[in-house]
């Protein structure tokens, strides 16, 4: 039963990691620049990145964390990473959301509190923060293609699937 | 060289070209 309620739960953080992930690459930047060029950008960089930066960090964590105690609980956690037989897949999977969650909190909300003002930076130190964080963004979108194919079909591998 | 990751769409089929390599590896050498 806890298994049940622990992957439901990692998959409905997952979809609100993923999802605003997908609403900062797709949406918020490219509508920040056209925000920015007519001069209405304000709104968006003090009341709604920094609510989605919580959601999102966050809710990186919780994935995380559920994913992780759903392996141990099943005992496949280190066939898992170590990518042993039938939980190889799955192991996959969990190492590149591993990296997407170092990225988060490594490299995304740290460079972002310098672009949104919430630490002390110079100009030249916000650009180079910016440039950081996009790439750290666009590298956990590509990273997300092949994680959600190998967690839906890794956790499918028992009707064997490979 | 362009970074494909400074568009959108280059960081989508860098995710689906990553995803073939990655399945690829899967089956042949895991």
């Amino acid at each position: 039963m806890d298994l049940l309620l622990d992957r439901w739960l990692h998959i409905l953080a997952g979809v609100t990691w993923v999802g605003l992930l997908y609403y900062f690459n797709f949406v918020q930047v490219p509508g920040l620049a056209a925000a920015k060029a007519d001069g209405t950008a304000a709104g968006i960089t003090k009341h709604i990145a920094p609510r989605a930066l919580l959601w999102f960090r966050w809710a990186a964590v919780v994935t995380w964390l559920t994913g992780a105690y759903y392996l141990a609980r099943a005992g496949t956690f280190a066939d898992a990473f170590v990518l042993q037989g039938p939980h190889a897949y799955l192991g996959i999977g969990a190492w590149l959301g591993t990296i997407m969650l170092f990225n988060v909190w490594v490299l995304i909300w740290p460079n972002q509190k310098k672009v949104l003002g919430l630490v002390d930076a110079s100009d030249a130190e916000k650009a180079k923060a910016a440039r950081t964080a996009l790439l750290a963004s666009r590298t956990n979108t590509m990273l997300s293609i092949p994680m959600l194919f190998f967690m839906v079909t890794g956790s499918l591998s028992h009707i064997g699937m490979f | 060289m362009k970074n494909p990751l400074d568009s959108i769409s280059g960081t989508i089929i860098s995710g689906f070209v990553l995803t073939l390599i990655l399945y690829i590896f899967a089956n042949g050498v895991l």
